[in-house]
């Protein structure tokens, strides 16, 4: 039974992350229905962002909510500055283009950032600065709370009520849903489409980002290919939810977050990345458009 | 169907809308092949020509959605290259082709789409309040998707939308499409109204007899030129219309 608590909370843990990383693919996906495959190491460069911050400010000699806090900021801000860097100089010249030109490019900006994170960072795995202490907070019927899981998924949580109130009740919002059903319509009543789809991209990767420092404090080992199996397994999560779908990419990453971790758990450890890939199979032959996937919205 | 012919407007000297030499390209296809023609303040000019006549494509050339060539002059100011989300500041309005209603969101939320451009919340609660008193199916179902609406209360939506921002010209395309003649008498009462009010409007439609009898001048397009122009009622009675268009 504690273990079972233990296990749960773990899994709620890494299915807010994979949530995070996977409402970035599924938002830029809904505006330009792309795959934004550079994703995972806008991620990767935000746990470095972290990283480097951490050094800058000499923040391991003063653990704690704050330095936390700064870690925090620093991978969104790197995030958000390379989302839109790529969006403006990768993407948008190509925004006429057919489908395969976007997707290639989208597969050579991940591997000039796989590949100059090895040249700028080292190829060799560094350690995330421990911020925050793994001493137990309090322990209740024999499971010990620790600060960082209330953390990891405090956080989580926080981010994505942000990211729904954005999308839900602000204009920008208002305007990134509707130009995801039909840019053109949205730019007759006056909105700039360019700037919604940066928009989109910036939060997308501030997410990611958030990711990158939630993952950083529970697994403390970084190096720059780090973002491509969490960024499979995110992308898997946004799949499953039904690529597109906001609510969906938050399910999506919870079950393959506690699907994971329950696998590894009571099967075998051996079988923790077979886990997403035997999801994408099933959903793919089951339920192709996803648990909440939209169908085909009609276009002008 | 009861019809009045709309008074010819008194201010016939302002031009809301000038377009000169206008062409549009669809790759090898030319769509719009050199066409001018105005639209003076307080009128209501119809363009109408069958299927493929390239009514659309004007209306989008207009709104900015397609490049072209030529010149589009609004209020006296070019507007050719500015980009579509700027021509709206100039109150420029686009109810298009197909209604586009955005599916996924609310009535509600669609109508504040269509006041984008404004940030003053005072104007845009009064227009959106102006907007559900025209439209009063609409304020009932104003927290509805506006995906779930039929036909005949989508085009409401579209047109309530296109006139949040008080529009100087509103451009409307085939507001009868696919709507019973019921709905479509309301639709063009309103459009009526809207006109009497002071609107400037630019209707497309491939229901002739409808447009030009709502109409005070109007265009017959065909294959992307002007075939005929003039006074709506005087086309009404042209032998060559009648036998394209009106069916007799
Ligand atoms: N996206 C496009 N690509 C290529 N050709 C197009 C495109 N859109 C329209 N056309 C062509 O341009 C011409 C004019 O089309 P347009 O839609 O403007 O006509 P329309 O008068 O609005 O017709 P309808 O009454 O059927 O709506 C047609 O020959 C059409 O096939
Ligand atoms: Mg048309």
């Amino acid at each position: 039974m504690q273990d079972l608590i233990q296990h749960l909370i773990n899994g709620l843990g890494l299915g807010a992350i994979y949530a995070l990383i996977a409402l970035g693919y599924t938002m830029v996906y809904g505006v330009l229905q792309m795959i934004n495959f550079a994703h995972s190491d806008v991620y990767m460069v935000g746990a470095f962002a972290a990283y480097y911050a951490a050094r800058w400010f000499n923040l391991e000699s003063m653990p704690g909510v704050v330095s936390f806090a700064i870690l925090l900021l620093a991978a969104i801000t790197g995030c958000a500055l390379l989302g839109l860097l790529i969006e403006r100089f990768a993407y948008r010249p190509l925004r006429n283009a057919p489908k395969l030109n976007i997707l290639i490019t989208a597969i050579g900006v991940s591997l000039l950032l796989e590949y100059s994170g090895q040249v700028i960072f080292g190829a060799d795995p560094k350690v995330f600065p421990e911020v925050l202490n793994n001493t137990p907070l309090f322990e209740m019927a024999g499971v010990s709370f620790k600060l960082f899981d209330f953390l990891v998924i405090g956080v989580g949580l926080v981010a994505m009520a942000v990211l729904h109130f954005l999308i839900y009740h602000t204009k920008q919002g208002r305007a990134m849903r509707a130009v995801s059903v039909n840019p053109r319509v949205a730019s007759i009543l006056g909105v700039n489409v360019d700037r919604t789809i940066v928009f989109t991209f910036v939060l997308g990767s501030a997410l990611a980002g958030v990711g990158s420092v939630l993952v950083g404090v529970k697994y403390p080992k970084i190096e720059p290919l780090m973002g491509m199996m969490i960024g499979l397994k995110a992308f898997v999560a946004a799949v499953l939810g039904g690529i597109g779908n906001i609510m969906g990419a938050v399910l999506g990453g919870l079950i393959m977050g506690l699907s994971e971790e329950m696998v590894v758990a009571y099967l075998s450890s051996t079988y923790r990345d077979a886990v997403a890939f035997g999801i994408l199979i099933l959903i793919l032959i089951v339920r192709p458009s996803g648990l909440l996937g939209r169908n085909q919205t009609e276009k002008l | 169907m009861n019809i009045d012919l709309p008074k010819t407007p008194t201010s016939q000297q302002h031009e809301v809308l000038r377009v000169e030499n206008l062409k549009v390209d669809y790759g090898p296809i030319h769509a719009i092949k050199g066409i001018s023609f105005s639209v003076h303040r307080g009128e209501v000019v119809s363009l109408i020509g069958s299927n493929g006549a390239g009514k659309t494509s004007t209306l989008r050339a207009l709104s900015g959605v397609l490049p072209c060539q030529g010149s589009v002059v609004l209020n006296g100011k070019d507007i050719t290259k500015l980009p579509s989300h700027k021509r709206v500041a100039l109150g420029l309005a686009h109810s298009p082709e197909g209604r586009g209603v955005f599916p996924n969101l609310t009535v509600h939320e669609n109508l504040l789409m269509g006041a984008f451009s404004i940030n003053d919340r005072a104007l845009i609660a009064k227009n959106l309040e102006k907007g559900f008193s025209r439209f009063p199916r609409l304020r009932e179902r104003r927290n509805q998707l506006a995906g779930t609406l039929s036909g005949g209360e989508q085009q409401m939506v579209a047109i309530a939308r296109a006139l949040m921002i008080s529009p100087e010209l509103l451009l409307l395309d085939e507001p009868s499409l696919g709507l019973a003649p019921l709905i479509v008498s309301q639709i063009f009462e309103v459009i009526q109204e809207l006109n009497a009010l002071g609107t400037t409007i630019l209707l497309v439609e491939q229901n002739a007899r409808l447009a030009l009898k709502k109409s005070h001048r109007a265009y017959v397009l065909e294959t992307g030129q002007v075939k005929l122009s003039g006074f709506s009622k005087d086309l009404l009675d042209n032998d060559e219309v009648q036998k394209a268009y009106l069916g007799g």
